[in-house]
């Protein structure tokens, strides 16, 4: 009798529910998996943005990528070497436990362990000095202009919890064991892990307690993120309702997706490029003997205004790209107009400074392309090489999946090559240290594997690493752009645009970055 | 009967070995993981530190034997994927391919064999033909192909099932099982279906051809000039020597089934070990990719005992003869 009865009141309840309560569940999908929870162990997209639904950083980003003060309330800068973070008081982890300096420490600690794949986040930092409970001190090498956009990222963890659970430091994978926090999270955001079963289902719920849960802008209480690898079926789960919105829609589908759910068009942070290598006295990959032709910059500009961004961007990207001449995409700290202004495409202009340069037969190359990693990545080199054939250079195409490209082109074992690079500081900066600068230690060049090389842009570099005033800085970043780009360093190709889409009773913010906020979404 | 099967485990170990060895060798040639894991901020120290850490400096040949060593222990390591052991992660999703694998293995033989007789026995009918000629897409179209045209036709426009996923699973140990659930049920129908065509075609053509063979034969010709019914005929002396070809193609099929539910796993994202591996090779997962390979070795060497020892089961002939006969 009495089961009767609970069973009789549950069943009521249940039923009365969806009215007292309203419940909005977002169902989204994108390709792959949320590699791991645990915050500083994966440097990947999708791995950062759902992560910091459960984990904040002390500073974020706002919709135009200015900071504003998240789990820090204001900072200063002391002196040239430190930055001061005056922290948010009464915050909680979820677990209950207070937020506070010991916990922002820890946090810079673990980010910059050996086996952290965050160490790029703290780049520079030299020691945290904990002031009070809810004061530190960010102390760092040297001058560093870019220290705050560094930190949107960084989530940060509980010392108490992850000494108890034993997870100081990120998953290192030499021991070969799996650490509790790459299942289990304790943060103080927005959202808190329901359950995880991986490759097949996320769910997180609302933080009642949340200290901003007054200001949300966004009504969604429940997140379920499904990853749906095959494009057909991600789409079809869209049309069918069985999920609210993808991230990343595929291509020929979008014409279709426009008529029956809403798509947000925006651009990325990434640049798409090709870089040349400039360094070898006979290129590895081509058939002039004795000589660089890629060192003569006349071949250069000539392999550049062969190209005509526009016919890819009307027939390979169906209209979905930013043909540019600069390195960085228009959010990036640096941009001008003048900058992302490209030289016309001329294949009469080309021809001419090919013979010129001595090539009046053009020449032979091979062009190295990733074929499943930036947007119609293939298609694109493809067009590159009949467009290049017809001012006479005859490129062999060599595409390839990510795996093999990315250690073949590291390795510098390429001729020319595709790339795209991301800001996520949001400062050119970032793109002039990797790209640009004369390879040397840690970041710098790193990602110019064509060895471009201009002392006078080196200088300019290193100026910019540590010059405070904002104004002159500027200045500096203007110049090594245009000189580089003068140089014909690098040949900029276009910004990807990278459309979301969603029923349509969905409203979410686009986000140059490819990163989805939940707690800015709103469901009608 | 004892030393066959232990010559059959031998020789199982050897082909497991061959298989493991081919395996690493084709992983040197697929790609480097430590890009990937690193994402775009890696510097040439991060690199190397992580390429130590993983053991990927070595020599093939010292890889090799640390994987012999460690596998034959039951530890392939720890996905570089996802940081999870990969026995765990390949038991985890072991339910989710099996059940569909044998979902489908049932449709095939549930609607084929019927379906063969049928179109054996009414050779000529218009029935027959269209079943016949039906049969042929089952062949003709790629799995992904039917696969998408049917999330298309009853997920998109119908709206009757589910597109993608398992569905709501209940854990009764390790095994999770999508069969005591309505939407376990809804989400298998389609993947299912999928998986099931190609089987079912060749399992119909098969039944077809070998009842058609059978019904010449003469002691069907005396069983009739007996006067036993029609029924007894087809189905107790026909069908029961039909079945001998068919169990051998199905159990080996099965093997099929099970390793290349793949294609089918990716379109429906059904979280078996097939999209495990597919998600593996694209993130040069090693020890996920090694792991699967002899997983699958291993299984088609199971399946391939069983079915000769299920041959022996039903065919009287081969009983007799076993110390001569032996294997194939």
């Amino acid at each position: 009798m009495r089961r009767f009865l609970t069973t009789a009141f549950v069943a009521a309840t249940v039923a009365l529910s969806p009215a007292l309560v309203s419940a909005k569940t977002f169902k989204w999908a994108s390709q792959g998996d949320i590699l791991t929870l645990d915050p500083h162990s994966q440097n990947e997209g999708l791995n950062i943005a759902a992560n910091l639904y459960v984990y904040e950083p002390l500073i974020s980003y706002d919709e135009n990528f200015k900071l504003v003060p998240n789990l820090a309330l204001s900072w200063e800068q002391v002196d040239p070497l430190t930055m001061r973070f005056k922290l948010r008081p009464n915050v909680k982890f979820h677990d209950g436990a207070p937020f506070t300096a010991e916990d922002v420490k820890f946090t810079f600690e673990r980010a910059a362990a050996p086996s952290s794949n965050f160490k790029s986040y703290v780049n520079g930092v030299k020691e945290v000095k904990i002031i009070d409970p809810l004061t530190v001190d960010v102390i760092t090498n040297g001058p560093n202009p870019v220290l705050l956009r560094q930190l949107p990222v960084l989530g940060m963890m509980s010392k108490s919890w992850s000494e108890k659970n034993k997870v100081t430091a990120p998953q290192n994978f030499k021991d070969g064991e799996e650490t509790f926090a790459a299942r289990n999270t304790n943060g103080t955001g927005p959202y808190k892990l329901k359950s995880r079963e991986v490759d097949v289902r996320t769910v997180y719920v609302e933080n009642q307690d949340w200290w901003n849960k007054a200001n949300k802008k966004g009504n969604v209480t429940e997140i379920i993120y499904t990853p749906i690898k095959q494009n057909a079926t991600r789409t079809a789960a869209l049309l069918s309702g069985e999920v609210d919105f993808v991230l990343d829609p595929p291509a020929q589908d979008l014409n279709r997706l426009r008529q029956q759910a809403t798509i947000l068009d925006g651009n990325e942070y990434r640049t798409i490029f090709l870089g040349m290598d400039q360094e070898r006295p006979e290129l590895l990959y081509s058939n002039v003997k004795g000589k660089n032709p890629l060192q003569d910059k006349r071949v250069r500009q000539a392999m550049y205004q062969a190209i005509d961004i526009e016919a890819i961007k009307k027939a390979v990207m169906r209209g979905g790209s930013i043909p540019t001449g600069a390195m960085i995409s228009p959010q990036v700290n640096g941009y001008t107009d003048q900058l992302g202004q490209r030289m016309a495409h001329d294949p009469a202009k080309a021809k001419a400074l090919l013979i010129e340069a001595g090539y009046p037969d053009g020449f032979e190359i091979t062009l190295d392309c990733p074929n499943n990693r930036y947007i119609n990545d293939e298609a694109i080199c493809q067009a590159i090489v009949a467009m290049w054939a017809r001012a006479g250079i005859n490129a062999r195409l060599n595409a390839m999946p990510r795996a093999t490209f990315f250690p073949k082109i590291q390795k510098r074992d390429t001729s020319v090559y595709m790339l795209g690079w991301g800001v996520p500081t949001f400062d050119a900066l970032y793109s002039l240290q990797a790209l640009v600068r004369t390879k040397a230690q840690g970041a710098d060049g790193s990602w110019n594997l064509g060895s471009y090389s201009n002392p006078k842009v080196d200088a300019l570099i290193d100026q910019i690493k540590t010059e405070t005033d904002q104004a002159k800085r500027n200045k500096m970043i203007e110049q090594a752009l245009a000189i580089h780009a003068d140089d014909v360093g690098h040949i900029p190709l276009h910004d990807q645009i990278i459309p979301w889409a969603m029923k349509k009773n969905v409203n979410a913010l686009h986000r140059a970055d490819n990163r989805l906020v939940v707690d800015w979404v709103r469901i009608d | 009967m004892f030393a066959f099967i232990i010559r059959r485990l031998l020789q199982a170990a050897g082909v497991m070995l061959v298989v493991g060895l081919i395996a690493f060798s084709l992983f040197q040639y697929v790609g480097d993981p430590v890009s990937i894991m690193l994402g775009q901020d890696i510097t040439d120290e991060d690199r190397l530190r992580l390429t130590r850490d993983l053991g990927l400096d070595q020599p093939f040949v010292i890889q090799f034997y640390h994987f012999i060593v460690n596998a034959v222990q039951g530890d392939f390591g720890i996905s570089l994927r996802q940081g999870q052991k990969v026995s765990t992660m390949l038991l985890d999703r072991m339910p989710a391919t099996l059940e569909l694998s044998l979902a489908a293995a049932v449709i095939a033989l549930v609607v084929g064999i019927p379906l063969g007789v049928f179109t054996a026995l009414r050779r000529e009918g218009w029935a027959a033909n269209a079943v016949l000629a039906f049969s042929l897409l089952g062949v003709s179209l790629p799995t992904f192909l039917i696969g998408i045209l049917l999330i298309l036709v009853f997920s998109v426009h119908l709206g009757w099932l589910p597109s993608f996923g398992r569905g709501e699973v209940v854990k009764i140990g390790w095994w999770s099982t999508g069969l005591l659930t309505v939407s376990g049920w809804k989400h298998l129908v389609l993947p299912a279906i999928t998986l099931s065509l190609f089987q079912l075609t060749l399992v119909l053509r098969l039944v077809r051809s070998e009842m058609l063979e059978v019904l010449r034969a003469d002691y069907i010709k005396f069983a009739r000039a007996r006067g036993l019914t029609k029924r007894a005929i087809h189905f107790g002396h026909a069908l029961k020597n039909t079945l001998v070809p068919v169990i051998t193609i199905t159990g080996l099929q099965l093997g099929g089934i099970i390793a290349f539910a793949i294609v089918t796993e990716t379109v429906f994202q059904w979280p078996g070990m097939g999209l495990l591996f597919i998600q593996a090779v694209q993130f040069v997962d090693i020890p996920v990719m090694a792991a699967y390979l002899c997983l699958i070795a291993l299984i088609f060497v199971m399946i391939n005992l069983v079915v000769d020892l299920l041959y022996f089961a039903i065919d009287p002939r081969l009983r007799a003869g076993i110390g001569k006969v032996g294997g194939h």
